[in-house]
Formats: structure tokens, C-alpha cells, sequence
């Protein structure tokens, strides 16, 4: 037993340390003065400084980019798993024509990979004249997001239990208000999941980020951090500084949205 | 308060199997309707029918005389109750009973006031509020039952609303809804598997098996002349005994004769039939025990159940492999398994059935 206990331990702090190592490292160099960061990195922290955030925020103005990120980011997590709430219910519980051909088309739009849509989708939003907007960014985000959403809320409402939804109908709620009433507030950890991970997907999105905006007072977070590399000098200390920053918002989120992912929440609904 | 028709009614699964077919029925208004049937029959199909929670493939449904066939449930104006009681579970109690109230746009002072009145009624005011896991088994089922009452609905559908309580507490709340309907005088359309409960409860029963309706009759009406031959073994306690009798000719006359038994033909007012057989079946109740000999057939005793109440003996009367004879009797007959005995079948009770169709002869 004592063994077993000790083992468990050892298990669960080197899992510890691989999740918490980079994070440690990214925080300890990005206040660590640049000269020491080449000539002697240690994992222990000597002569901490700010000068990496104060270069950030004063030099390169990285207000903009991650204002830029929250909106889009934003935006695309709101849209999302509000139309993709919508659009769930309706395949989950709904009857209609042609369910599982709709469900099978939203999987295939999200099969398609990035590289190989982006050329077309530059021309289709330079010819909307929605490069370097946010639109045009939130839209492409969405075509990939939406499709988690829809299939993971379907997946959720479809567990919530029927009878639920029918005693609000005989009830005299309508489906909207049954929606409103009594399937979202069930559905909450299933929202919070499918809000996280479409933030953090529109979050740490790179590829479209870096080919649809067109001057910094566009760029988002990666692009950004991605772009600070000079022709001569990789400045790793505000590279670090900036992913630093870049990943207090994701985890704030994470923070806000775990607290509504407590079992149970249906629990004395139905005799279990 | 209103009447509901059934007017063939079918509902046909995506397969095309018939969960319901050509199902007429009406219950009438104030009327306590218990749907009776085994799992599988289409009994809470057709209770969904009735709430619009289910769209039936052909025939027409009527509430208080209106045609509500294609309405949704938000406009029919019933109320019900689900085995699971759903009730819903990030709502307090009161905000459970408030819930139909605020869908249909009641005032807010009537709101409480209706509330506080049933909530009283069910003795449930000290919960009100409690979140329902926080309920035991008992207590939701009052609540669901509250929710259901608060909503002063034009009929009341209840989907085996007793079947997840203890026996004890099950008893007492089948007499609590007896009384509870004797008070409201409410439509209330009532279904269960449990023929206790059917009984007991209901003005009418309606009998269903494999989506079709058997038979539609009051409790003792349904015990006494069952309409056929499935009514009959379904309901009653412990099961109808039945058996395949042919007619026969005999020195001394005609004769009703099975594998268990020979009856002379003149008891039974029954006419012969024309295939020269039928079913006859007898409850358990009216079969006597005498000492061998001294009835209508001898057998061996196999099994002794002792409830208490009444003594269940089965009794293996026509050779190996027949049914075993099932005798009802007082309790205090001293009698043990593999003795030997006579069986006296009461010849008034005799139910005689036709032995293809299965109904009811006479």
C-alpha cells in the first residue's frame, strides 16, 4: 500500500514537471536579461528583470496584437457556440429530411486542411474586401470552429435526458424557450467545453492569421511573436515575454469556464 | 375538465412496425382512464399521442370536442406526468411547479398564490426550496405529481407515475390519487402495467396488447367477462387457469373434456361450438380443493405458496408436461407438495373462449 502511494506520487510529479517544465522555462527566461539568457541559462532564477515585458509593450506595442486576438478570438467563440447551439439542437433533436447528410457535410467542411485552402480563401476575401478586417478572419475561423461545436453540442444535448425537454413542451414552453430554459442551463459544461476549445483554437490560429492580416495594427498575438524576429538577432527574451502574456488570457479563460464543468449538474432530474 | 377521443389512431414507427393500431377510444370527461398492458403494447404511445409529443400516422385526436391532431403540446393544455418525474434539476421545487404557469402568462401573485395552494394540498411547502437532488424518491414524485396538479389542466396524463416508489409508499400513494381525483374530478388518463393499480384506480380500463386495444370496460367488468382470452390471463392474480376443451360424446352425454379435466357439458351454458372446441379458463380463486376422488379431476400437488393472505397451490392435474393447475385457497388448509388431491372447478364461473379467434363466447 505505502509503495503503491509512492509510486502514484513519483508518477504524478513527473507528469507535473513535463506539463509545468516549458511553461516554468518560458516564464523564468522571459525575465531573465538577455545576456545571461546566451552566456549561462540555469533553472534556477538569478537577477530577475522586466525589461523583456517593458520592451514588449513600449517597443512593439503588443497592446495591439493581443487586443486584436481577444476580439477575434472573442467573436469567433460567441458566434460559434451561439449558432453552433442553435444549429446542434436542431440535429439532435429536431426531425427532419437529410439529418445525417447535413451532419456528414459539416464534418467534411473541417476535413479539408488549412495549406490547402488558403490561396482560394485570400482571393475569395480580397474580392469581398475583407482582407486585414477582422470579419475577415473571424468568418474562416468560424468554418473550422462551428463544426466542433455543432458536433460536440450534438453529441451533449443528445445525452441530456428526453423526458426533460417534453415535460417543458406538454409544459407550454415552446422549442425556443425550452431551449433557453431548460437545455442550455443543462448543457453549460457542454458550452464551456466547446467555448474553450474553440478560444483556444481562434487563439493560437496562425496560418490564416499570418496570410489574411496585412500590417501590425491587424496582427494577432502569433503573428506577432512569430514576426518579432529581426534579420539579424532572434530577441528571445520578449518572444518568451510575449507568450507569457499570450497565454494569461487562455488560461484565465480556461479558469472561468472549468468552474461550470462540475459533474453531477443534472443529477435528481430522472430517477438515476 | 375535457373529454378526449382516440378515432383510429395509428402510429407507425420509422420502420413500419405499428407501435399504436386503430386504436378507438374516449374518455369522458372526469373520467379516471387506466391504460393497461404489458411493456411493448403501446400504452404510453398512446398517452404521448394524446400529448402531442408524438404525431400519430393516421386517425384523428379530439380534446374537449376540438381536433388537436396536428397541434403541438404547448397548445393542448394537458399536463403529465413521466415515470422518470423529469423533473428539472437547476430548478428549485418552486420554480419546478411555477414553470407551466409562467410558459402560459399567468400574473405573478396568482402564480404564488396557485403554487402555495398545491404545494400545500401535497404537503410538499416545506421543500419548496430544494433543488429535486436533494428530494428522496417520495418527494419528487409529489412534486412531479405538484407540477402537473398547479397547471389546473383540461386533462391529466400520467405515465406510470408509481412504478419507481417502494411498495409501501406505492400502496399508499395509489389511494392518495384516488382520492386526489375523487376530490378534482379532473380528466386523467392513467397508465401502468400494474394490474393492481388499474383496478383499483380506475372507472375504465383499457386493456391494450401489441398497439391494439383488447378491451375498454370498468375494473370489475374486465375481471369478471374478459373479453378475450389474453384480457384474461393478463389480469387477475394469480394467472387465469386456461385450457384447450374439446367437445366429445360420451355414454352418458356430452362432455367438455381436456388434458386436465372432463366436465359434464350441461353445466356450462355455453352452446357447442362449430370446430368442436374452445378455450375454457377458470381463476384460480374458483377452483376448490377436495380430498381425491371427490373432484372434477385428481393431480398432484407440486407447488405450495404461502402469502399470508391465501394459499397458492399448483397442482399437476393433466400428466407430465401440461400446465399446472393453479388453486387459490384459505390460507389455514393444512396442505404440503407431492400430496394428492381432487379439484373441483366452480362450473358457473367457467370462462369459455373461441379457441382460434380468442374471443370471448357468450
Amino acid at each position: 500500500m505505502r509503495r503503491r502511494a509512492w509510486g502514484w506520487t513519483a508518477v504524478t510529479a513527473a507528469l507535473v514537471a513535463a506539463l509545468l517544465g516549458p511553461l516554468y522555462w518560458a516564464v523564468l527566461s522571459s525575465l531573465t536579461p538577455e545576456p545571461r539568457l546566451f552566456a549561462a541559462p540555469g533553472l534556477v532564477p538569478r537577477a530577475l528583470v522586466l525589461t523583456h515585458y517593458r520592451a514588449l509593450f513600449e517597443d512593439h506595442d503588443f497592446w495591439v496584437p493581443v487586443a486584436n486576438s481577444l476580439i477575434v478570438a472573442g467573436t469567433t467563440t460567441v458566434v460559434s457556440v451561439v449558432l453552433g447551439a442553435l444549429c446542434a439542437y436542431a440535429t439532435a433533436r429536431l426531425r427532419f429530411r437529410g439529418k445525417a447528410p447535413i451532419l456528414a457535410f459539416v464534418l467534411a467542411v473541417s476535413m479539408f486542411p488549412q495549406i490547402a485552402i488558403v490561396s482560394p480563401l485570400y482571393m475569395v476575401l480580397r474580392a469581398a474586401g475583407l482582407l486585414n478586417t477582422y470579419p475577415g478572419l473571424v468568418l474562416p475561423y468560424l468554418s473550422f470552429a462551428m463544426p466542433l461545436t455543432i458536433w460536440l453540442l450534438d453529441g451533449y444535448f443528445r445525452q441530456l435526458p428526453l423526458d426533460l425537454e417534453e415535460a417543458a413542451l406538454v409544459d407550454g414552453a415552446g422549442r425556443l424557450r425550452t431551449l433557453k430554459e431548460i437545455v442550455l442551463p443543462l448543457a453549460w459544461p457542454g458550452l464551456a467545453t466547446t467555448a474553450i476549445l474553440t478560444f483556444l483554437y481562434s487563439w493560437n490560429e496562425f496560418l490564416f492569421a499570418l496570410s489574411f492580416t496585412l500590417g501590425p495594427e491587424r496582427y494577432t498575438v502569433p503573428v506577432a511573436i512569430a514576426l518579432f524576429r529581426g534579420q539579424y538577432q532572434v530577441p528571445w527574451g520578449q518572444i518568451l515575454a510575449g507568450a507569457v502574456v499570450a497565454t494569461v488570457p487562455v488560461a484565465a479563460v480556461v479558469m472561468v469556464a472549468q468552474r461550470r464543468i462540475t459533474a453531477g449538474l443534472t443529477s435528481g432530474a430522472v430517477k438515476g | 375538465m375535457a373529454a378526449i377521443e382516440l378515432r383510429r389512431v395509428t402510429k407507425a414507427f420509422a420502420n413500419g412496425g405499428l407501435a399504436v393500431e386503430e386504436v378507438t377510444l374516449d374518455v369522458a370527461d372526469g373520467e379516471l382512464l387506466v391504460i393497461l398492458g404489458p411493456s411493448g403494447s403501446g400504452k404510453s404511445t398512446v398517452l404521448r399521442l394524446m400529448a402531442g409529443l408524438e404525431e400519430p400516422t393516421a386517425g384523428q385526436i379530439l380534446i374537449g370536442g376540438r381536433d388537436v391532431t396536428g397541434d403541438p403540446p404547448q397548445s393542448r393544455d394537458l399536463a403529465m406526468v413521466f415515470q422518470s418525474y423529469a423533473l428539472y434539476p437547476h430548478k428549485t421545487v418552486r420554480e419546478n411547479l411555477e414553470f407551466g404557469l409562467r410558459m402560459r402568462r399567468l400574473d405573478a401573485a396568482q402564480v404564488v398564490a396557485r403554487v402555495d395552494r398545491t404545494a400545500s394540498l401535497l404537503g410538499i411547502d416545506t421543500l419548496l426550496d430544494r433543488k429535486p437532488a436533494q428530494l428522496s424518491g417520495g418527494q419528487r414524485q409529489r412534486v412531479a405529481l405538484g407540477r402537473a396538479l398547479v397547471r389546473e389542466p383540461q386533462a391529466f396524463l400520467l405515465d406510470e407515475p408509481l412504478s419507481n416508489l417502494d411498495p409501501v409508499l406505492r400502496v399508499s400513494t395509489r389511494a392518495e390519487l384516488g382520492l386526489l381525483h375523487q376530490r378534482l374530478r379532473t380528466t386523467t388518463v392513467y397508465v401502468t402495467h400494474d394490474q393492481e393499480e388499474a383496478m383499483t384506480l380506475g372507472t375504465r380500463i383499457a386493456v391494450m396488447r401489441d398497439g391494439r386495444l383488447e378491451q375498454l370496460a370498468p375494473p370489475l367488468e374486465v375481471f369478471r367477462r374478459p373479453a378475450n382470452v389474453f384480457v384474461a390471463r393478463f389480469v387477475g392474480s394469480p394467472a387465469m387457469n386456461v385450457w384447450r376443451c374439446a367437445w366429445t360424446q360420451t355414454a352418458d352425454g356430452m362432455r367438455l373434456v381436456s388434458p386436465a379435466f372432463a366436465l359434464a357439458a350441461g353445466t356450462v351454458a355455453i352452446p357447442q361450438p362449430p370446430s368442436g372446441q374452445l378455450d375454457v379458463g377458470i381463476r384460480p380463486h374458483d377452483v376448490e380443493l377436495t380430498p381425491a376422488g371427490a373432484g372434477d379431476v385428481d393431480g398432484v400437488v407440486e407447488v405450495v405458496e404461502r402469502l399470508g393472505s391465501a394459499t397458492i397451490v399448483h397442482v399437476q392435474a393433466g400428466g407430465p408436461g401440461a400446465e399446472l393447475v393453479r388453486a387459490a385457497i384459505a390460507a389455514d388448509v393444512p396442505i404440503a407438495a407431492r400430496e394428492r388431491v381432487g379439484l373441483r372447478l366452480r362450473p358457473d364461473r367457467l370462462h369459455c373462449f373461441d379457441d382460434r379467434t380468442g374471443q370471448r363466447l357468450s
